[in-house]
Order: C-alpha cells, then sequence, then structure tokens
C-alpha cells in the first residue's frame, strides 16, 4: 500500500477548530466580567496555565518526564527581570529575551535529559533545577537571593497600554500572551511534527524505522518547552514586578506536575484547564486554612494518580463517549 | 582530619537513611520519594517516645524503626501495591502526594519548630586522640552503619530470602511459578525499607534537626546517594554516602559561598556519564 491512499482526514478534521473550543476561549472575557476584583489571581491562573501547557508539550506529547520544569520558569523569569530592573522595560522586548534565554538553556540541556531511563531524567532535571536554584541564591548581587529580584520598572505595553495598579492591561497581555501560545502550540501538536513526538511516546523502539530522528525531535520539543516556560516565567516577572527565589523551587515542579495530572496530559485543553481548577482551588481553600490546603493536595495527588489518571479531560472524554453510546443505543 | 571525620560520620547517616531507599527503589523498582517522610515519620517517633513517654534512647531506636515499618506495611497493603507495575512518573507523583500529605500533617500534630532531643550522656562528649576529634555520636553512628551495611549485604545477597526478592524483583512470573510468594516477599522488603528509612530518621534528629520541612529538604541527597551509588546496590550506596557527607562537609567548610552546588554538579555529571550509577548494573527497563 502506497503513502498516497492512507486516509488523513481524521487527523486534518482534528486541526479544525471546534465550536465548543472557541466558546472556551470566550471564558476570559466572561471572567473579566464576572470578577473584576480578582484580576491579579486572574493573571496568574493564565500564568500558570501557560507554564502547564509547556510541560504538556514534553510531557504529554513528547513522554519526557521532568521534575525540574521550574529551572526555565524561574530563568525565563529572571531574565526578564533583570531586563526590566536594568533598565529595558519593555515587555514584549521582555518576553523575546526569556524566551531566547530559556530556549537556549533548553537546548544545552537537552542534550543531558535525553541520555537515560525515566528515573535518570528525573533526577537529571531535578539536579538541573536544583543547581539554578543554589546558582539563584547565591548570587546576591545579581538576583537579590532570598529577598528576590526588586526594582522591575515595566514600560507601557506596545507604548499605549501602562501597567495599572487593578492589572487590567496585565490581565489582558496575560491572556493574549497565552492565547497566542496556545494557538501555536494547537498548530503544532497537530502538525506531522507533533504527529510524530506522539509516535516516539507511544514506540520509541519504532519510530526510527519510519525515518524520524527520534533524539532530534525530542531535543527540539524541550527547547520549545523550555521557551514557552521561560515565557511565562517572563509574564510572572513582568506583571508582579517582582522574582522570588522560589520560582526555581523544587515545589513548584512537583506542583505543575499535579496540575497537569489533573487537568489531564496530553491534551493542551487538559493543561489550561488544570490550571484553572488548581487555582482556583487553592484561592479557596488556602484562605480557609493554609495548612490543611497542602494535606488535600497531597490526598488529591494520590486519588488522582490511583483512579483518574486521564485527569479532568479523561473525565470528559468518558462522559462524551456514554452521552454518545446512549444516543446510539436510543436510535 | 576533623572535617573528614565529620564527613564521613555525616556520610554513614546519609547512608543509613538512603539505604532503605536503595531497597525499595533500587530492588523493587519503585521510585518512592516519600521515602524522606518515612525517616521523618521514624524522627518523630523516636523523639515522642524520648521526651513523652520516657524510653532511653537505645531502646526508643529500634521501637522508633519497627513502628515506621509497621505504618510503611499499612500504606504499603493498601495503596503502595497497586502502583508496582505502574509507570516511573505515576509512582514518582503518587509519591509526591504521600510528602505534601505527611508534612501538612506533621505541622498540625507538631508544629512548625524544631524537634528537641537529648542524647543519653555516654553519647555526648568527645573523644580526642593526636589531630583528630571525634564526637561520640559520630563515632556511634559510623560503627553502626558499618554493622548494618554488613547485614544487609548478607541479607540480600546471601539468604534465601535475599535470594527470594531478587528472583521476584527479576522475573515476578517466573518465581510465582516456582513457589515464592511475591507479594510477601515484597511487603516484608518495603517494610525492611521503611525500617531502616525510621531508623535513619530517628538517628538524623541530631545531626540533620527534624521539622515538617524534613522530607523535602533531604529527598535530593537520598536520590543522588541511590542514583550515583546504583540502585539497589548496597556497597554502591555506601561509598556514594560516603563521598557524598565528605564532599558536603569539606564544601561547606572550605568553600561555603557555593555549598550545596557542588553536589547537584556532581550528581548530573555522574549520571550523564554512567547513568546506571557508579557500580549498578543496567535497570531492567
Amino acid at each position: 500500500m502506497s503513502l498516497a491512499t492512507f486516509d488523513l482526514t481524521p487527523l486534518r478534521r482534528a486541526d479544525r477548530w471546534h465550536p465548543a473550543e472557541l466558546a472556551f476561549w470566550l471564558l476570559p472575557v466572561a471572567a473579566y466580567l464576572v470578577f473584576p476584583d480578582n484580576l491579579v489571581l486572574l493573571t496568574q491562573i493564565a500564568i500558570t496555565a501557560l507554564f502547564c501547557l509547556s510541560l504538556d508539550l514534553i510531557l504529554g506529547y513528547a513522554g519526557i518526564v521532568s521534575l525540574g520544569h521550574a529551572a526555565f520558569f524561574g530563568f525565563g523569569a529572571y531574565a526578564a527581570g533583570l531586563l526590566a530592573a536594568n533598565g529595558i522595560g519593555d515587555p514584549l522586548a521582555g518576553l523575546a529575551v526569556a524566551a531566547l534565554a530559556s530556549a537556549a538553556l533548553g537546548f544545552v540541556t537537552s542534550f543531558l535529559v535525553l541520555r537515560g531511563s525515566d528515573l535518570t531524567r528525573l533526577m537529571v532535571t531535578l539536579g538541573i533545577a536544583m543547581m539554578l536554584y543554589e546558582v539563584a541564591n547565591k548570587l546576591t548581587d545579581l538576583t537579590g537571593g532570598v529577598d528576590g529580584l526588586q526594582g522591575i520598572e515595566m514600560t507601557p505595553l506596545l507604548g499605549r497600554f501602562t501597567f495599572d495598579l487593578y492589572g487590567k492591561t496585565a490581565y489582558w497581555y496575560a491572556v493574549a500572551v497565552l492565547f497566542l501560545l496556545f494557538w501555536a502550540a494547537r498548530k503544532l501538536v497537530h502538525s506531522p511534527f507533533g504527529l510524530s513526538l506522539k509516535g516516539i511516546r507511544l514506540n520509541v523502539a519504532r519510530m526510527p524505522a519510519i525515518g524520524a530522528p527520534v533524539n532530534a525531535r525530542l531535543s527540539a520539543i524541550y527547547t520549545i518547552g523550555a521557551a514557552y516556560a521561560g515565557i511565562a516565567g517572563a509574564l510572572l516577572a513582568q506583571t508582579t514586578q517582582f522574582v522570588a527565589l522560589d520560582v526555581l523551587s523544587f515545589n513548584r515542579s512537583a506542583e505543575l506536575m499535579l496540575i497537569l495530572v489533573l487537568g489531564g496530559s496530553g491534551s493542551l485543553y487538559g493543561a489550561v484547564i488544570g490550571a484553572i481548577v488548581f487555582m482556583s482551588a487553592h484561592h479557596v481553600l488556602s484562605d480557609m486554612n493554609p495548612e490543611y490546603w497542602q494535606f488535600w493536595l497531597g490526598a488529591l495527588l494520590v486519588v488522582v494518580v490511583l483512579f483518574a489518571r486521564d485527569g479532568v479531560m479523561g473525565g470528559l472524554r468518558r462522559l462524551s463517549h456514554a452521552a454518545g453510546g446512549l444516543r446510539k443505543g436510543a436510535r | 582530619m576533623t572535617v573528614l571525620f565529620d564527613g564521613v560520620a555525616s556520610g554513614m547517616l546519609l547512608f543509613l537513611i538512603s539505604v532503605g531507599l536503595s531497597v525499595t527503589l533500587g530492588l523493587m523498582n519503585f521510585v518512592n520519594l516519600a521515602h524522606g517522610a518515612f525517616a521523618m515519620v521514624g524522627g518523630y517517633l523516636c523523639v515522642l517516645l524520648l521526651n513523652r513517654v520516657g524510653v532511653p534512647f537505645l531502646a526508643a531506636l529500634p521501637l522508633a524503626a519497627g513502628l515506621t515499618a509497621l505504618v510503611g506495611v499499612v500504606l504499603e497493603r493498601t495503596l503502595y501495591r497497586r502502583l508496582y507495575t505502574a509507570t516511573h512518573l505515576d509512582q514518582v507523583l503518587f509519591s509526591i502526594g504521600l510528602v505534601f500529605m505527611s508534612i501538612a500533617a506533621a505541622q498540625f500534630l507538631f508544629g512548625a519548630q524544631q524537634q528537641p532531643l537529648t542524647l543519653p550522656d555516654f553519647l555526648r562528649g568527645q573523644i580526642s586522640l593526636p589531630g583528630l576529634d571525634m564526637g561520640a555520636y559520630r563515632l556511634f553512628l559510623i560503627l553502626l552503619s558499618l554493622v548494618i551495611a554488613f547485614g544487609l549485604q548478607r541479607l540480600v545477597g546471601g539468604t534465601r530470602f535475599g535470594a527470594e526478592l531478587r528472583a521476584s524483583v527479576d522475573n515476578p512470573r517466573a518465581a510465582r511459578g516456582v513457589g515464592i510468594n511475591v507479594e510477601r516477599v515484597f511487603t516484608l522488603t518495603f517494610a525492611l525499607g521503611t525500617a531502616l528509612a525510621g531508623l535513619g530518621g530517628a538517628l538524623g534528629v541530631e545531626m540533620l534537626g527534624l521539622d515538617p520541612g524534613f522530607p523535602v529538604k533531604y529527598i535530593v541527597y537520598f536520590l543522588i546517594v541511590v542514583a550515583v551509588g546504583g540502585s539497589g546496590n548496597i556497597t554502591g550506596s555506601l561509598v556514594a554516602s560516603l563521598i557524598l557527607g565528605v564532599l558536603d562537609v569539606a564544601g561547606k567548610y572550605y568553600v561555603p559561598q557555593i555549598g550545596a552546588f557542588v553536589i547537584y554538579a556532581v550528581m548530573v555529571v555522574m549520571l550523564i556519564f554512567r547513568p546506571q550509577g557508579l557500580f549498578g548494573r543496567r535497570a531492567a527497563r
């Protein structure tokens, strides 16, 4: 059978925008109208969603496990923060620099990460993140150490929109960046490149046989994921005008894993929904009692792993399957 | 000399805690990041037994280890065993969940402060030789660790149980076929791993301190030991802990500016050149 006779329609159809997706992207507008007083939290959600998206690209699609994804987030945050603290306060320039810096770091470390098994990868990514944490901790002259990086001043976005006290500009800025990068990621995962990543995750031994250069592909997606994480970090630095040492911490990497698993890895909407659910729950529950929050967070993680491995998106998919089955049965 | 001695002592302590991890991670192929949480349980139990119940220190140690093992067995029977065949990622997520829960529980039960521990008289004091000051407690630690290392090596390498364990790990189906009760072997091994964690945690209160952040603060060290030493390898863990302990203490003593950086760097470089560890054999998966 020649390649040309393959029916590519389902793949092409997956690339088209579903009406439900368009409705989903009206949520930020609705959220803006419904919770005008919580724009800071909403901005945080958008940033976390972007960060989670970056992990989803490398873990959910390419299957590279990482316990140190905060390394790129923090690196981008410091890159953008330092740039702004040293007089170049243009937000978009900051994003570009952070993306490039994190991508460079991702590209270099990808060669270290791609060697070895899952366990080695977990350890190497963890080690790299911890190394960066130590460096940022010790270079107090540059990063401010545990006190955090201060003195970040942003010039107006595109020369017109100043970052206001209510966080309106920051919110729309974060949402716009999230949407653009989401759109790009969506293109990416439905492209032949994205499909080859899925192939690598599902059967790494067979991919070279159909001519896919496994390591080059993995290294490319790792670099892209790092750039995404760097941009998320830069957004955080720019919108809060502060970089805390905690951007590089182990907790951040671990929490991110939880968010992705909660939403459902291997689905772009899973990453975004996970961020929304997690951050909202965090906001509500930690207001009630900050100590219990961590306990329930852990319990949630255990339950998700044991019983609902595919997260919210998996649940939705099963629901829609069940609904589809009912409809067929009725016919 | 004294730096070297302190380094060896802290390396030995590291060994005591992480050899338990080496057992669960290396022999059972389960990535148990919650290992530090078990060590913390051991530490809190020891402090409780000493300060509230008034059990003497030497009796509190095995009690703490035994009780921790009990906790470990309960968790193994109810939760862990479901995940033996899961991917490493699932195991990591699951055990991180346990870590979060244990931190919050410790904070709730004992508060955020460091726990005090008073050592018995014969373990305080110093033994002075020319050019070398040895803390009595450190000497005690070193001797105890050596005994345990030797005992474990014998147990895994030279007894029937050890052979059954290795068989169960390498090929569970064939092991069942020849009549080994694989579930029981795994439960016992897990109990052994957690008992060692509990013992290490109890012994570590004096040197590492004990507060709810313990499982996260030190898990990286334990993992490094296992990763560098080659998982499931007792001699490897011992050598790796010693190197790590000496490097850590010497680094903090001579070049405090870079501190922990060296250790992470050593680990990453190590893993790149020998992903299977210093003495490890290649992992089955």
